[in-house]
């Protein structure tokens, strides 16, 4: 009888699997970034130093000024476009984009693999957001040239996850230190993919979340084979004094049956000057932004804060992990 | 006819002339097993199941027997996706012909269906579902997701 699909004991396929590194037709190598999964620490590591370098020199020259970058960005973004498009500008290359998905082909019912294709012929390296997951592992198998992940859906954005170890060791050490993460754990796919980062620097990972928006218990398992303590936490006053880096993620109204259970639940969430005294005096508190009302905005004034510079990071981080791909 | 346990030492279902004996099936998984190899009720073959018998090695298990199909290696290691310490044995002439245990593959190409409906495999775009196999269930190469129960029923 005839059985659907095949059944393999290695990668049938080249380009699949955790490797970040495919080939095109050529046979050049070719470095994607697409999931936090795929990334080791050197690699990491090497990132963080490279933006660390472009932020206190600045870049004299221009290395990418041959070089042409597509931004494909077919769901809304303002600051990861944005910053990529200044990454590009400040290495002296250039950036051509597709406005949205109406005006592109996608529209009229082209796959994202041809659409991939296509433009792979235009740009040197292709920068893709996309609604559905696992759309910019796609993109690499389709790509002759690299392809960094800017978010697929609920899925990866592992540029942003670089930024916010960048701005930690800014002043702080990775390794063994104290990371809470408070707000919806559930769907929040930045405070996944880094505790799933800090795992490799063994830190310890503390997290506070209402009922319902824990952190997924298949990740906590992860986390925790992988050697991370994970401690949960009723309440952010119980822990707050003991931490190095608080994380703090927006907790979306959608989650909510009505307002008034939101407004509950936000309120018991939000960071405060007065939940701040007493705190370790190093204590840095990042949040990948937009903000609600999670941060008292009387918070931006405190030393703790770094959230508008952890933003602003994104520029010298997207210069490094551009000039790892195409150089 | 020599190794034929008597009724009393609880013989369940006969022994078949020819066909295919699968054992040690996890308890509960051997309606699984004939869907995945494609036995239905209205397939022509004999198929004498047995659900939570008691096994020394496993505490319960389920053994299902078809007469006159001898399986194919790849409908075995199909079968070890849900039943990963099976033993199938090929019976010719009420002998055992050969034994056989199962070798999970390492990853599946199209075979199932990522239950994520966000997930880029489910678009529509050229490509089939990839999953890798791990010890705690089917590991989806584009999106994350893990299958850990019903993988049966996420068969394509």
């Amino acid at each position: 009888m005839g059985y659907k699909g095949t059944l393999h004991r290695e990668h049938p396929i080249r380009s699949m699997g955790k490797s970040s590194l495919t080939r095109n037709q050529r046979g050049t190598r070719m470095k994607h970034i697409i999931s936090i999964r795929d990334l080791d620490r050197p690699f990491i590591d090497n990132i963080i130093n490279q933006a660390a370098r472009i932020a206190s020199h600045r870049v004299t020259s221009d290395p990418l000024n041959d070089k042409i970058l597509a931004l494909l960005f077919f769901e809304p973004s303002t600051r990861t476009r944005m910053s990529f498009e200044a990454a590009m500008a400040r290495l002296g290359g250039t950036s051509v984009s597709v406005g949205s998905i109406e005006a592109s082909s996608m529209a009229k019912g082209e796959t994202l693999a041809d659409t991939i294709r296509v433009v792979s012929g235009y740009a040197d390296a292709i920068v893709l957001r996309h609604p559905k997951e696992g759309a910019a592992r796609l993109a690499s198998e389709f790509a002759s040239v690299p392809v960094i992940n800017a978010g697929d859906g609920a899925g990866q954005h592992p540029s942003q996850t670089l930024l916010d170890l960048y701005t930690i060791k800014q002043s702080l050490p990775l390794d063994g230190i104290d990371v809470g993460l408070i707000g919806d754990l559930r769907y929040g796919r930045t405070a996944h993919s880094l505790a799933y980062a800090l795992s490799l620097y063994r830190s310890r990972i503390h997290v506070i979340s209402p009922a319902g928006l824990e952190l997924p218990q298949a990740l906590t398992g992860e986390l925790r084979e992988r050697g991370t303590e994970v401690i949960e936490h009723e309440d952010i006053g119980e822990v707050i004094r003991d931490l190095d880096v608080l994380y703090v993620t927006r907790i979306q109204r959608e989650r909510f049956p009505d307002s008034a259970s939101y407004f509950d639940v936000a309120s018991s969430y939000k960071i405060t000057p007065e939940l701040l005294t007493g705190v370790r005096p190093h204590l840095i508190v990042l949040h990948p932004l937009p903000r609600v009302d999670e941060i008292d905005p009387a918070v931006d004034e405190l030393p703790y804060a770094r959230y508008f510079e952890q933003s602003k990071n994104g520029v010298p981080v997207r210069m490094a992990m551009l000039r790892e791909v195409l150089q | 006819m020599t190794d034929h346990k008597r009724p009393s030492e609880g013989l369940l279902i006969s022994p078949i002339r020819s066909g295919t004996v699968i054992d040690h099936i996890t308890a509960g998984e051997a309606l699984n097993v004939l869907r995945i190899i494609g036995i239905t009720g209205t397939t022509a073959e004999s198929v004498s199941v047995a659900t939570n018998v008691s096994s020394g090695k496993m505490g319960r298990k389920d053994i299902v027997k078809i007469e006159n199909r001898e399986l194919i290696k790849e409908e075995m290691d199909r079968i070890s996706l849900i039943a990963p310490d099976v033993s199938i044995n090929i019976i010719r002439d009420f002998k055992v012909f050969s034994k056989n245990g199962v070798e999970r593959p390492k990853f599946l190409i199209g075979v199932v269906k990522c239950p994520n409906p966000g997930c880029i495999s489910n678009a529509n775009e050229p490509i089939e579902s990839r999953f890798e196999v791990l010890p705690n269930g089917l590991h989806c190469m584009y999106c994350d997701w893990l299958i850990t129960t019903d993988i049966t029923g996420h068969m394509i």
